[in-house]
């Protein structure tokens, strides 16, 4: 492409002080120290609050509470998981946390991944009104309907259980998963059905066979994203659950009170070793799954 | 195939999470705990049920859901001993449910379970401000425990009954009082605690400029001073001391005054200077947390924190006395404590019943007062020997102090709100904005409430 | 017929709710049934809403939180896209790294925080007396000045990388051989920003906004954390939830409720005008 006349006019221009600086050995390594330097303030700003979570986790009340403080435990100890895991109520909230993002993530799959085949594959009248129906779920305030959903979830008896969470949360999880598969689904190539059909399958029958198994990548991230919503929520559980017994990883978390404290205590150890408990799972999931959800985050967010 | 890798992952944390927590939490369990429970309540247990044959007989088998203390420390203890104890004597399963520990979220919880007319729970603790709102909800008690209520302290029977009806039972009491450091008064030359606000202040600064020098985190008043139920009941203290009077008198809002203004904004005051800038967010725990590290002259706490100091290091260097008072008024305390209800809702009330008989029980307040330093509400029990020596507040020159009370009775079903409305205004106030900028606000908030 | 379960689920939890939302926001509606009858009362709700000066507080709060946070997220997230989307050794880690806070629950990042900003045992008072940054330790959390500033910080630390996620996949999509054809042409690396990255990012950036804006304003899980029920910090979620769930009051928080509807609507408008207007 270049031609020479642009060749010469890029040999002619002075050398700035800039490309000096970036040629030379010692030039080049002057301009990255600021570089890493910014590097390693974002990898510190970062990671910081959950170093701080792990050393505290790992500190003794008695190193806890004084000052001036250790930024390094002196007497590790796992006492503080220990108090954490055997208080039932966090046990509970492990097991309950489980169930509800578990049944939700299932179910908006099911129930999206239909609608993301129709909404993907076909051609119909209100299709856009649907898609932008969903869209506009995705940012719905989930304080608004609070009111409604409160006496709802009373006159159905369903007050104080883990179903209530269960269809509470499809609000979230349940749009966005649509959104997001349905862009899978469109990704695929065209004429991929249409061998199937010639074979006589029916529709239903091609999305399970043909076209679900393809978008298996895109159902794992939207259903990890779904989880990871679910298993965050506290607005829904704060106000629909109220036995300690059913409550989630936040409300406990919330709550702590731990094993042996008293009444009014903030066992900041526990309260950290329980942190760190529940964000192991999550950041491991994350960090051996980054790329395929950083493909779901931005199929969600940037293309729309 | 990749969405199976993912099952696969989500499967092993899983699993991974449930096996270590269950591995540890059966390695915990052999591990003693409870470092603010007194050694010495080790020795005692609770009471047997007097007449468990003939209840045995009639409601064996039945089960009943019991909303108790929150879920942590001595009180929690006392609830599942005494759930035990009972379950054994009658065959009446009880389900124990722990509280929210804040006061306000358990109000809420009940008022949830009670607004959707669930069938649980069967008995709940409630406190003593909260008949007037749920007496609607609540079973009247005058026909089978009308006679044995006799025995209590008669002001809490009347504040339990409404229209006529007794809906709720004393199960223990509570109230106010000053913690002080008696190495400390010693070491500065006074010879007894203050009895006013101003003598308070005085002490507080002269120790506190001492103790700085060595302590830099040394404060000489701590309190509950977060936004919640808790300063409501630590400012009825502070107004009605000075003479400003409850916040509600003979159902007129009196809030507004300016002895009230006058006390609320030498508090004020203090925050950040006699009192320590965090105060705005302690609750009792936070409070003692403070006070039981040494680092605090004074507290005002309930008399649990008594027993739960034992196994500090201020062990054997404080005492309790009464609050403080304003120049125009006198000592007084906050009126706290919990009573046992039975739902109108509930399936099996007679049983319910029983077991509110039981918890009430002098026999039973003997042993809450010695396992947890629980107030007793019957009189005859305050006065055993063996209580008293566990409960030094219970001396009558502190448990006489006059007794003042949470607008519970003109609010009603709006105590929670009121409530809210007070602490939030109090919560401004310590926070910086002058009482007289607030009380208005805080009155007409309370006046819409009551009318 | 495939659309009808999705449809059926979220006409039932979500625009029948909404629907009986704005009915309740007529009556006098209570949770604690029996004490009074629920009957109509017209605009009696909203009158009140309009004179409530504590929902005011609680706009302005949550409005001063949407454009502190909203605006160093931009900035920060775009000064950490860039860099990223420089090639350097370790970016794959780099990119994991910024994703965990992210992933973590709202109310564990405010736990962790609410512990490092402790009066007296928290690690940012310790380290900043240390580093002479401060002269004694502060109430953070207590202290009004820093109130909403700390929560700021909370929420500015977990979302800021999932901002600079989002602007990164913008940057990627942008050619690189228009920054060499820039280059050739002698134009500085700031000249490149302002003339290459940032028009073309600008899909990008309006709809991380849009997102980021929409969240913030029914902030909820760091401010509960933090504050409980102070007064002074409330958001107007804080304020809805407080009305609804803790004092029972369905018809007056479903005012409240119809209110921050309407409110986050009206921003929607603004941004879906202002990517009208640009476009063209």
């Amino acid at each position: 492409m270049s031609t020479v006349a642009e060749a010469t006019r890029a040999r002619a221009r002075p050398v700035s002080r800039g490309r000096w600086l970036r040629r030379s050995p010692v030039g080049r390594f002057v301009t990255k120290v600021p570089f890493w330097l910014l590097i390693a303030v974002i990898f510190v700003y970062a990671l910081f609050p959950f170093y701080w979570a792990i050393r505290s986790a790992f500190t003794p009340d008695g190193e806890q509470f004084k000052t001036p403080i250790d930024y390094f435990p002196k007497h590790p100890t796992w006492a503080n998981f220990r108090e954490a895991l055997s208080a039932s109520t966090f046990q509970h909230a492990l097991i309950n946390s489980t169930i509800v993002a578990g049944a939700v993530t299932l179910i908006s799959l099911a129930i999206g991944s239909l609608a993301a085949y129709a909404l993907g594959r076909f051609r119909f009248r209100g299709k856009s009104a649907v898609l932008y129906l969903m869209l506009s779920m995705t940012i719905f305030p989930q304080i608004a309907i609070l009111g409604a959903l409160y006496t709802m979830i009373n006159d159905f008896h369903l007050y104080d259980t883990l179903g209530a969470l269960i269809l509470s949360y499809m609000i979230f999880t349940l749009p966005f998963t649509v959104w997001v598969l349905t862009s899978f689904m469109r990704g695929l190539p065209g004429d991929l059905e249409e061998a199937a059909y010639v074979d006589g399958a029916t529709p239903l029958q091609v999305f399970y066979k043909v076209l679900l198994p393809l978008i298996a990548p895109g159902l794992v991230t939207t259903g990890l994203l779904a989880f990871i919503a679910a298993w965050n929520e506290y607005l829904y559980a704060l106000s629909f659950i109220q036995t300690p017994n059913h409550y989630t990883v936040p409300l406990s978390i919330t709550t702590f009170v731990g094993k042996s404290g008293s009444t009014f205590q903030q066992p900041w150890g526990q309260i950290m070793a329980a942190t760190v408990i529940v964000t192991l799972p999550l950041i491991t999931a994350t960090l051996i799954l980054q790329r395929r959800i950083l493909a779901g985050l931005t199929a969600g967010a940037v293309k729309g | 195939m990749k969405h199976r890798a993912l099952l696969v992952v989500a499967g092993l944390v899983g699993a991974a999470t449930l096996a270590v927590s269950l591995t540890v939490a059966a390695a915990g369990t052999s591990r003693p705990s409870g470092h603010a429970t007194p050694v010495k309540s080790a020795a005692i247990a609770p009471p047997k049920v007097p007449n468990a044959a003939a209840i045995k007989a009639k409601y064996h088998g039945q089960s009943i859901q019991f909303i108790g203390d929150a879920a942590v420390g001595a009180s929690h203890k006392r609830d599942l001993k005494l759930v035990a104890r009972f379950q054994k004597d009658t065959g009446i399963k009880v389900n124990l449910v722990p509280h929210p520990s804040g006061s306000d979220a358990a109000y809420s919880q009940l008022a949830r379970a009670f607004g959707s007319k669930s069938s649980k729970p069967d008995v709940a603790m409630i406190d003593v401000v909260w008949p007037g709102a749920f007496a609607p909800y609540l079973v009247n008690l005058k026909p089978a425990l009308g006679k044995a209520s006799k025995q209590f302290v008669q002001s809490i029977i009347q504040n339990d009954t409404i229209g006529g009806k007794l809906v709720a039972i004393p199960w223990f009491g509570d109230f106010g009082i000053l913690y002080y450091r008696t190495d400390l008064l010693k070491k500065y030359g006074y010879s007894k605690p203050p009895t006013t606000w101003n003598t308070l202040f005085a002490m507080a600064k002269k120790i506190q400029d001492g103790e700085q020098k060595s302590n830099k985190n040394f404060y000489g008043l701590v309190y509950q001073g977060n936004s919640y139920e808790g300063l409501t009941c630590d400012a009825l203290e502070w107004v009605a001391s000075a003479g400003g009077g409850n916040f509600i008198d003979n159902g007129k809002v009196t809030i507004n005054n300016t002895k009230a203004a006058t006390i609320l904004d030498a508090m004020r005051n203090q925050v950040g200077k006699l009192t320590p800038r965090g105060v705005t967010s302690y609750d009792e725990e936070g409070a003692r947390n403070v006070f039981a590290a040494g680092n605090a002259m004074f507290m005002r706490n309930w008399p649990y924190a008594y027993s739960a100091n034992q196994t500090t290091p201020v062990k054997g260097k404080f005492s309790v006395t009464v609050l403080p008072h304003g120049a125009a008024g006198h000592s007084v305390g906050t009126v706290g404590g919990w009573q046992l209800a039975v739902s109108k809702f509930s399936k099996h009330k007679p049983a319910a019943i029983e077991f509110v008989r039981y918890m009430t029980s002098p026999a039973v307040q003997k042993f809450n007062a010695i396992f947890n330093s629980n107030v007793p509400t019957i009189p005859a029990v305050a006065k055993i020997k063996a209580v008293v020596k566990t409960n030094p507040y219970l001396t009558p020159a502190i448990a006489n102090v006059a007794r003042v009370t949470r607008p519970g009775k003109y609010l009603k079903t709006h105590y929670n709100e009121g409530s809210k409305a007070i602490y939030q205004g109090v919560s401004q106030i310590l926070n910086g904005t002058p009482a007289k900028n607030v009380l208005p606000s805080i009155a007409s908030k309370l006046n819409s409430l009551i009318k | 017929m495939l659309l009808l379960p999705a449809l059926a689920v979220v006409g039932f939890v979500a625009i029948y709710p909404l629907g009986k939302t704005i009915y309740y926001s007529f009556t006098n509606q209570e949770f604690l049934a029996g004490i009074e009858p629920t009957k109509w009362v017209g605009l009696r709700n909203y009158r009140e809403l309009w004179h409530d000066s504590i929902f005011r507080t609680a706009i302005w709060t949550t409005i001063k939180f949407t454009l502190i946070t909203v605006g160093f997220e931009f900035v920060l997230g775009m000064i950490i896209a860039l860099v990223v989307n420089s090639n350097f050794r370790g970016r794959g880690a780099m990119r994991a790294v910024m994703l965990v806070p992210w992933a973590i629950p709202t109310v564990v990042a405010a736990q962790m925080w609410k512990w490092m900003f402790d009066d007296v045992y928290g690690v940012i008072n310790d380290a900043g007396v240390r580093l002479h940054l401060l002269s004694h330790s502060r109430a953070w959390i207590s202290e009004p000045g820093t109130a909403l500033a700390s929560v700021c910080a909370v929420d500015i630390w977990k979302t800021t990388p999932f901002v600079a996620l989002l602007l990164l996949a913008g940057l990627q999509v942008i050619p690189r051989d228009l920054y060499e054809a820039a280059s050739v042409d002698g134009a500085s690396k700031l000249q490149q920003f302002w003339r290459i990255t940032l028009p073309l990012l600008r899909p990008a950036i309006l709809v991380t906004l849009i997102f980021r804006t929409l969240d913030a304003l029914r902030v909820f899980d760091v401010f509960y954390v933090f504050f409980g029920n102070r007064p002074d910090t409330q958001t107007m979620a804080i304020y809805d939830q407080a009305t609804i769930v803790g004092d029972g009051h369905v018809g007056y928080g479903s005012a409240v409720s119809v209110a921050i509807f309407l409110i986050i609507g009206l921003f929607v408008v603004i941004y879906v005008t202002f990517m009208r207007v640009t476009e063209e």
